[in-house]
């Protein structure tokens, strides 16, 4: 094989390349351009081809996998819901901008820096998706690590220093035990499949896990838990979200919960499957299950305590992550199922929420719950679309994401009847939290603000739109597919 | 019993490590931290490169020029200009006591002998000895970085961290270039990061005490009349 197959593959995979490239490229040119409402353009524009360059692999003949870049049928749905959440966000946040720039909250210059980093932080994403090597995927999630702490600390006021510093600390931390486990891992791999980068591909790892020594597996297993669930979000590890969530601009924290947090689950997925193919490794099941139900219970406790509305929906998306981790470790094809359509769920509708939220806090003037009440009469359509977002986040039928956490309570209730219990219990508990506060926001004594919102609604309406269709209306292939890769998952 | 040259070479070099990761734990100025710091990373350096020799694996003495190079000339130097021009030559302020940080590192290192050592049964001793020294390093770094409040220390405790992740790294056979080279990579990245953040930090809070940082807390301001 010569160096530029090993490297390029043959066929396909330069789409994969380039759909790399281009946010690379465009990071370069933003980085570069004085003018921001240009670069706004250019930042949906690129995110735009790259949604485009993800929709593509759909079809056509699947790329050879090669030593650094793969495409199967759990990765692919995940690029494409992550190109397409990192395009909305690009549109919501070209008006965002446009708003924090009038204030005078953001200069011109770090809004350069803004974008150029937003498309450093697809390309990671989407590197770290697509990556046939452990070592890769691990580089890819740090990038994505550090650009969003910078894009935290980026108003530059004391309380979101506090929290891109907190959101570094641990989130450097849990990615170097991360790194532990991937090198235990290389070391169980390269017993079997010999020294060199193919020990470090999720194709021969996969394909060859029953030979390799479980005990250094299991050891394995608990770093890259530790490690790369603190980047998840599972309490106890979760300390740095809601601060980061909080903090910075708001499309960053919508790119967090909705994409940044699915891109660290996948490689926990992933790590588990290794497992699941070795008889001999401890069934990671059990952890999962408790990292998740914890998580779920904790934030929707921690939910009715908080005043600012950031905050209280980076809680929503602990919750939702506990949620689908529990789903994961449940295992099963009905429980895998039900996870991954909760994980797209939610990526959709959070990121819509925080799309509604960034545009209340503008007119409203203030992110503090108590002072933006009334909001369907001052801002009819804007408040009616929060009310829809949140409907759906708490699990009202019709909407998607009350098919997933259905499918999760029916799975455990066949699979295990007493976990049914607490879980139910959380989800009750979270939807009274989030009802009492939808309420307050949505209806009541109009306060604050009665400015018209400038900026299109037309990606948050967007996005519910397929939460609503998910929840009506399942399409035929898409179901298939899913049920393809909650087969690939195993228990 | 003797496991030959080999083995024992490796075995003080990544002891050094691990001694030197001690040693940070007591230093009470920010000066013998950064000296501590840099004296760590030439051993780490120094078990690259008999790891390259030894397995003849010629891209580790690469990770062993990055090691010596990066962690232990250029970053000391830059740390200390740092806390020379904040003007932070003050002693440092630890949560526990000195006493008490130590045996809760020899606690932790016991631990990672416990862990590794019977799961690593069929790899080759220096293998074993080296992921064990490695996991200690990574445990004492943690614990640095939680006992101690101040940044500079938090970003020693963080990078001396990543020695142990290099020691682990070159000590398992054939380990590719990527990972090596990835660790190097995000050393760079966070040092700029880091950087970035002293130079706001200082900006803001004339401090570099992250206590002062942390009295503001979460929702709390909020909740204020």
């Amino acid at each position: 094989m010569t160096p530029g197959e090993l490297i390029f593959g043959g066929g396909l995979v330069s789409t994969v390349y380039l759909m790399l490239a281009v946010p690379l490229v465009a990071a370069i040119v933003l980085a570069a351009l004085p003018w921001h409402r240009v670069s706004s353009v250019l930042n949906a524009a690129a995110s735009l081809l790259t949604l485009a360059m993800a929709i593509s692999l759909l079809f056509g003949t699947r790329p050879k996998p090669t030593n650094f870049i793969f495409i199967d049928d759990l990765n692919v749905s995940l690029i494409v819901l992550t190109s397409l959440v990192a395009f909305t966000t690009s549109w919501f946040s070209a008006s965002y901008i446009a708003h924090e720039v009038e204030i005078g909250r953001l200069t011109p210059l770090s809004l350069r820096f803004y974008h150029a980093m937003y498309q450093v932080l697809s390309a990671a994403m989407i590197l770290a998706l697509c990556a046939n090597n452990i070592g890769v995927m691990w580089v890819a999630i740090e990038a994505a690590t550090l650009t969003t702490v910078v894009m935290v600390s980026i108003y530059r006021t004391r309380e979101s220093l506090e929290a891109a510093w907190k959101y570094f600390i641990l989130c450097s931390v849990g990615i170097a035990l991360a790194l532990f486990g991937t090198i235990l891992v290389y070391l169980a791999g390269q017993t079997v499949i010999g020294p060199g980068v193919e020990a470090l591909a999720w194709t021969e790892l996969h394909a060859r896990a029953a030979a390799f020594d479980p005990n250094i597996l299991n050891l394995a297993f608990v770093f890259l838990l530790v490690g790369y669930g603190t980047k998840v979000g599972l309490a106890p590890l979760h300390a740095w979200l809601p601060d980061a969530h909080a903090e910075g601009p708001t499309p960053i924290s919508a790119v967090l919960s909705g994409l940044m947090l699915n891109v660290a689950l996948y490689a926990l997925l992933r790590f588990k499957m290794i497992l699941a193919g070795n008889a001999g490794a401890i069934a990671p099941g059990p952890l999962m299950l408790t990292m998740g139900l914890s998580s779920l219970l904790l934030a929707s406790v921690m939910l009715y305590r908080r005043r600012d509305i950031k905050r209280f929906f980076a809680y929503s998306s602990i919750e939702h992550m506990g949620i689908i981790t529990f789903a994961f470790g449940l295992g099963g094809p009905l429980a895998n199922f039900a996870g991954l359509l909760h994980m797209v769920l939610h990526s959709l509708t959070k990121s819509a929420i925080f799309f509604a939220v960034g545009h209340i806090s503008q007119v409203k003037g203030t992110q503090r719950i108590a002072d933006m009440s009334g909001l369907t009469k001052t801002h009819p359509l804007l408040g009616w679309g929060f009310v829809l977002g949140v409907a759906a986040i708490a699990g009202l039928p019709p909407m998607g994401p009350f098919l997933s956490e259905f499918l999760v309570v029916t799975s455990a209730m066949a699979r295990q009847p007493w976990l049914a219990v607490p879980v139910v219990l959380g989800l009750l508990l979270a939807f009274g939290a989030l009802m009492m506060r939808l309420q307050q926001i949505a209806f009541g004594e109009p306060r604050g603000g009665t400015a018209p919102v400038s900026a299109s609604l037309a990606p948050l309406y967007l996005q519910l739109a397929m939460v609503l269709v998910a929840g009506l209306w399942l399409p035929a292939p898409l179901v298939s597919w899913f049920q393809n890769v909650a087969r690939l998952l195993g228990s | 019993m003797l496991y030959g040259l080999d083995f024992d070479i490796a075995h003080t070099l990544g002891t050094s490590v691990l001694l030197l990761s001690f040693a940070l734990l007591y230093q009470r100025r920010l000066s013998g931290v950064l000296e501590a710091f840099a004296l760590q990373a030439v051993f780490v350096a120094a078990s690259a490169a008999w790891q390259a020799w030894s397995q003849d694996a010629p891209q580790l003495y690469i990770t062993a020029v990055i090691a010596l190079g990066f962690k232990a000339i250029a970053i000391p130097l830059a740390l200390g200009h740092i806390v020379r021009k904040l003007g932070i030559h003050r002693t440092i302020e630890t949560v526990l006591g000195v006493n008490l940080t130590l045996l809760a590192g020899v606690g932790l290192v016991a631990l990672s002998i416990l862990l590794v050592f019977p799961v690593t049964l069929a790899s080759g001793n220096v293998t074993r000895e080296n992921l064990t020294l490695a996991l200690s390093v990574v445990l004492l770094g943690l614990l640095m970085m939680i006992t101690r409040r101040n940044a500079v220390t938090q970003v020693i405790g963080f990078m001396s961290l990543e020695n142990g992740l290099v020691l682990a790294a070159v000590g398992v056979k054939g380990m590719p270039l990527v990972v090596e080279g990835s660790i190097a990579f995000s050393i760079l990245i966070a040092f700029i990061v880091f950087g970035m953040f002293f130079f706001r930090i200082r900006e803001r809070f004339d401090t570099l005490d992250l206590q002062y940082l942390e009295s503001f807390r979460g929702d709390r301001h909020v909740d204020r009349p």
